[in-house]
């Protein structure tokens, strides 16, 4: 029994050893650069999207509400769209969440699985798949929601 | 002047998202799951609204303002129809958004095929 226990033990200190050793080679991530280019890319989506809005209740003379109804559906339907060329991982190798945190990320996250997965059918492949991330996020979302909603009725 | 508001909203936004994503080990779908949530709960204790109006496109843009907007179309149908509109406010808010997300995104995933990142 205690030739057992030794033995574990051994083993454990090894892995630790190991994964320290393994530490060593593995590249930090240059949170520095990371978050500037975060910074600059979410920055700059951000005020495309608000340049949008301003052309559409100016020139266009939309209400505000419409108009940001309408640039959410562009910034969507342009996510979506470069997903499927494949450029939108290219970006998001550079930008990070700079691409990922803005409404753009959640659109290329229902995509980019659908994709993938499309061998296995309309239905159960891309059907499914929209889902395996926007699935969670609506899910917590709306939950939130609703508990917003009863929270308002008890104020 | 109201240009450089929304870009240091939504930079620091996405600056918080790169650093969750580089200092912990939550993987982008959680990240997402998060911000949605803060997005809402913050609009709930009331803190979000000040944000959008320094902010604009930099608070909603972001997934926090997908969050935002359900919280706050829930309890402004709330307010006007009750347990019903607290049911129904927060998606018919997003509801545009969410049936483009999902009939875009599904014409998209019949049309392309899968390729590897260039």
């Amino acid at each position: 029994m205690s030739k057992a226990g030794e033995s574990e033990q051994k083993k454990k200190q090894k892995a630790k050893e190991y994964e320290a050793y393994a530490k060593e080679f593995t590249p930090k991530p240059a949170y520095v650069a990371n978050g500037i280019k975060a910074f600059l890319t979410g920055g700059a989506i951000c005020c495309a999207a608000f340049a949008l809005q301003n052309w559409l209740t100016g020139s266009m003379q939309l209400e505000e509400k419409d108009a940001k109804t309408w640039v959410t559906v562009t910034l969507i339907c342009t996510a979506q769209l470069l997903t499927g060329f494949g450029l939108f991982d290219s970006i998001a190798k550079f930008a990070g969440a700079g691409c990922i945190v803005p409404i753009t990320g959640f659109a290329n996250a229902m995509v980019s699985p659908a994709i993938e997965y499309k061998k296995e059918g309309p239905v159960l492949g891309v059907g499914a798949k929209l889902f395996s991330v926007a699935g969670p996020v609506l899910v917590c979302g709306i939950f939130v929601s609703i508990i917003a909603g009863i929270i308002q009725l008890f104020r | 002047m109201e240009y450089v508001n929304v870009f240091i909203t939504g930079g620091a936004i996405c600056l918080i998202g790169q650093i969750l994503l580089d200092a912990t080990k939550l993987t982008a779908p959680r990240i997402l799951v998060i911000f949605v949530v803060s997005g809402a709960v913050l609009h709930i204790l009331g803190w979000y609204e000040p944000l959008v109006e320094f902010g604009a496109s930099g608070a909603t843009v972001p997934l926090p303002g997908f969050g935002y907007s359900l919280a706050k179309g829930a309890m402004e149908e709330a307010a006007k129809s009750g347990l019903l509109g607290a049911l129904t406010g927060g998606v018919s808010a997003t509801a545009a958004g969410i049936a483009a997300a999902v009939g875009f995104g599904y014409l998209m995933a019949l049309i392309f095929t899968p390729r590897s990142i260039r």
